[in-house]
């Protein structure tokens, strides 16, 4: 699948497109299939997303799994301070991670 | 330390509304991303992995308890409760918002402090030797000549949108603590025959993707002209340089492709044409800003001797305390790189400890050197026990300084939008393999340094064992490289031969350290038996 | 071409800028466009038959132009300077201390913003081309 990503413009948390708007949850992602290039387009124009690009994705079990390890780290927090990961009590964050 | 008039006062303050109104036109949509970055560069403002990340300035890596606290302040207010300091003598933040930044600016400013052109295409922080004031090696302090070309290169009209960064550095002692020739352009204070001050003048240093080590290109610049010798050098890398490609912008690249004898009589050219400018500060200028750096009281008839009967305290006596010019006196090294810790980091509680051992025994002053590392450059050796007990006691008595635990890290893939793979973790692999304290004496010094990319900010280039971080066909992958050094017999380290994974790179290292174990002489750290065997020799061990 | 800024009382030079390869051929123009990368020292010895110099701004980070102006002002140049395409509002506080007196933008440039970062700084740290007394000097007298 494909998702799109960025970051939100005034806090620059990390963001993800669910098909409506924007979720700092990977896990809302959706699918942005051949329109990812226009809906970034606008968003970006609109100032919902800053930076955004599109990416690769597996779809499992827990939702989307993003294909390179950085969006992964991105999708969580540093694979260094769990404590400071969007889900630290979650104890398979490495192993999804890495 | 130098304190700001109400002028300096004045550009800090200005700044701040400057990029506030920035922000606000950013924010509003008037300017868009691409108009914006250049300007939040120039305020040390990142979008990284995780959120925005801000570089506040440490001018020559110098800091009072009061400025120490409001990073500490900071980091609890707008961040997550840490900093980390790096290569450059800064401190970065991970964890900022957009929104907080002019406010995050403005509390910086009420304790002189700032977060100016410490990135983007940027004459960059100027950084001087950690010991400055302190260490018995120096013709002078060198940072009253840091401060004045602080001055003169902030807001400069003619050389704030360059082709690429340009980083200072400024020493006055033979040996090289500040890793001298890897900068753009790096002054050493010496004197002449004649008794007269001036400046050896290296340029055309950097690292990254194509590293280069600065060449002398002026034996003797006089002082008073440094200004319009630097102006010549800035001015004639921004007439030539190529602005096409961006990994080829860096002075060091129009240095190799003119020649080092061309380059030289281009800028001599130039500088003799800014003399007749007369835009050099006169010595008054001079004297004023180096009143605020003149030693601080020490006292005398202080007792020299330490007592050594807790072995803890006097290993850490041996490996983080330096001579000090004055007697009595001793320079105390903090390390921040906890065996399995995050190198360069400090929590805003670390810090106010810090800040408070400053206070109380350091004649108010804090350095931070290029290896993420701190500094109380001036304790008395009758205080360091005190001193020794209150690091202990918040995680900051490691006594590893140098040693092969003392990794530098970029933050690398765990925080860095630019970086390929992580290089923390392998930092943290790499101390808990060699953590036994008998094992790291043996070793001795063995700087070990790693990149998460090939921007270099590890200075992997300079590292006795360098490890650069990069992407193979998706996942992390580590190259090694031998023989780099940072100091006055500054080399460039060499690729041995096929990456490793994560691990695979942590064991190679120890089979390279191995090596060294067997083939060195008495007396050798890892650097001399290298160049003394040889690459070959290593990469035998390494690769089987 | 978006509305132009001036900040000089003399009467603006309607003449064509020509390409700095023409201008040094040819003996009756007055008006010459210097391009980024094109370099500004060669106009020196024909200064007196120049009364316009264009620099073209490509991108608005391309930070030539502030050493060409400035190269030409010490050279004693005190004819029209301006700064001609990319013109982002932020740079034109350093673009008149290095010289340049009008501005040709691509885009509109908003005039409460240009009125902003022109008076936002009081003060400067070092001389360049404006003749704006540094901060040393202030302190020294």
């Amino acid at each position: 699948m494909r998702l799109l990503t960025g970051n939100d413009l005034k806090t620059g948390a990390v963001i993800w497109w669910t098909g409506r708007d924007w979720s700092v949850h990977v896990e809302d992602a959706a699918d942005a299939g051949e329109h990812g290039e226009a809906i970034l387009a606008a968003e970006e124009g609109a100032r919902r997303v800053n930076g955004g690009y599109m990416i690769d994705a597996v779809d499992t079990a827990q939702g989307p799994r993003p294909a390179h390890i950085k969006d992964r780290i991105r999708a969580r927090g540093p694979t260094v301070r769990l404590d400071l990961n969007l889900k630290p009590a979650d104890p398979a964050a490495g192993d999804w991670v890495i | 330390m130098y304190k700001y008039d109400q002028y300096d006062q004045a550009m800090v303050d200005a700044r701040v509304e400057d990029f506030r109104d920035q922000v606000r036109r950013r924010i509003a949509g008037d300017m868009n991303d691409d108009q914006f970055k250049p300007l939040r560069l120039k305020n040390g403002l990142y979008l990284q992995l995780h959120a925005y990340m801000l570089r506040v300035a440490i001018p020559y890596g110098t800091l009072d308890s009061r400025q120490l606290r409001k990073l500490a302040e900071i980091a609890r207010k707008y961040d997550r409760g840490y900093g980390h300091f790096t290569t450059r003598q800064n401190l970065q933040y991970h964890w900022i918002k957009l929104e907080d930044a002019p406010d995050i600016l403005a509390e910086l400013a009420t304790v002189e402090m700032h977060a100016i052109q410490t990135s983007g295409e940027s004459i960059r922080n100027i950084s001087a030797d950690q010991y400055a004031g302190a260490a018995a090696d120096e013709i002078c302090d060198p940072r009253p000549w840091a401060e004045l070309l602080r001055q003169a290169t902030s807001f400069h009209p003619e050389f704030s949108y360059l082709p690429r960064k340009f980083k200072i550095c400024v020493i006055a002692a033979p040996a090289d603590r500040a890793a001298l020739r890897w900068h753009d352009c790096a002054l050493r204070i010496v004197r002449n025959e004649a008794g007269e001050e001036g400046f050896e003048v290296y340029a055309g240093g950097g690292m990254g993707r194509t590293p280069f080590i600065a060449y002398k290109i002026r034996d003797f610049c006089p002082a008073a002209q440094i200004f319009s010798y630097i102006q010549a050098i800035l001015r004639v890398w921004n007439l030539h340089a190529r602005r096409d490609n961006i990994h080829k912008q860096r002075m060091k690249i129009l240095v190799h492709d003119l020649g080092e004898e061309e380059f030289r009589r281009q800028v001599e050219e130039v500088f003799q044409h800014f003399l007749t400018l007369e835009t050099d500060f006169p010595q008054a200028e001079y004297d004023r800003i180096a009143a605020y750096f003149t030693p601080p009281p020490f006292e005398t008839g202080l007792p020299d001797d330490i007592d050594r009967s807790d072995p803890e305290f006097a290993l850490w006596v041996d490996h983080q305390v330096v001579a000090h010019k004055a007697p009595g006196y001793a320079i105390a090294n903090i390390s921040l790189k906890p065996i399995g810790g995050i190198g360069g980091d400090a929590t805003a509680e670390q810090m106010e400890v810090v800040a408070d051992l400053a206070e109380r025994y350091s004649f108010d002053e804090v350095r931070v050197t290029h290896a993420q590392n701190l500094v109380l450059p001036h304790v008395r050796k009758q205080d360091l026990y005190a001193v020794w007990q209150a690091l202990h006691e918040a995680g900051l008595a490691d006594a590893n300084l140098d040693l092969v635990t003392d990794v530098i890290a970029c933050p690398g893939l765990d925080y860095c939008t630019l970086a390929n793979a992580r290089s923390i973790p392998v930092a943290q692999k790499i101390q808990r393999r060699f953590a036994e304290m008998e094992r790291q004496l043996d070793l001795g010094e063995l700087k070990i340094k790693i990149s998460g990319c090939i921007n270099a900010c590890g200075h992997h280039h300079a590292g006795h064992i360098g490890i650069l971080g990069v992407d193979r066909k998706g996942t992390e992958n580590y190259q090694l490289l031998l023989g780099g050094s940072g100091a006055e017999d500054t080399t460039q380290a060499k690729i041995t031969g096929p990456g490793f994974d994560e691990d695979g790179v942590v064991d190679a290292v120890e089979r390279a350290i191995e090596r060294y174990r067997e083939l060195r002489d008495p007396g050798e750290r890892f650097i001399d038996t290298y160049r003394r065997v040889g690459l070959d020799a290593f990469k035998e061990a390494i690769y089987g | 071409m978006a509305e132009a800024l001036r900040f000089r009382n003399d009467d603006p030079i309607e003449e064509p800028a020509v390409t700095l390869d023409a201008f040094l051929d040819q003996a009756d123009a007055s008006a010459v466009r210097i391009e980024a990368g094109e370099d500004p020292r060669r106009l020196i010895p024909v200064l007196d038959r120049v009364k316009l110099v264009e620099l073209g701004i490509p991108r608005f980070r391309d930070g030539r132009c502030f050493t060409a102006a400035r190269i030409l002002r010490e050279a004693g140049y005190e004819g029209e300077i301006r700064a001609e395409g990319d013109v982002l509002v932020d740079l034109i506080f350093f673009m008149r201390r290095c010289g340049i007196d009008s501005f040709a933008p691509s885009a509109p440039l908003n005039r409460a913003d240009v009125d902003a970062c022109l008076s936002r700084y009081e003060h400067v740290y070092q001389h360049a081309a404006d003749g704006a007394v540094p901060i040393w000097k202030l302190r020294h007298g």
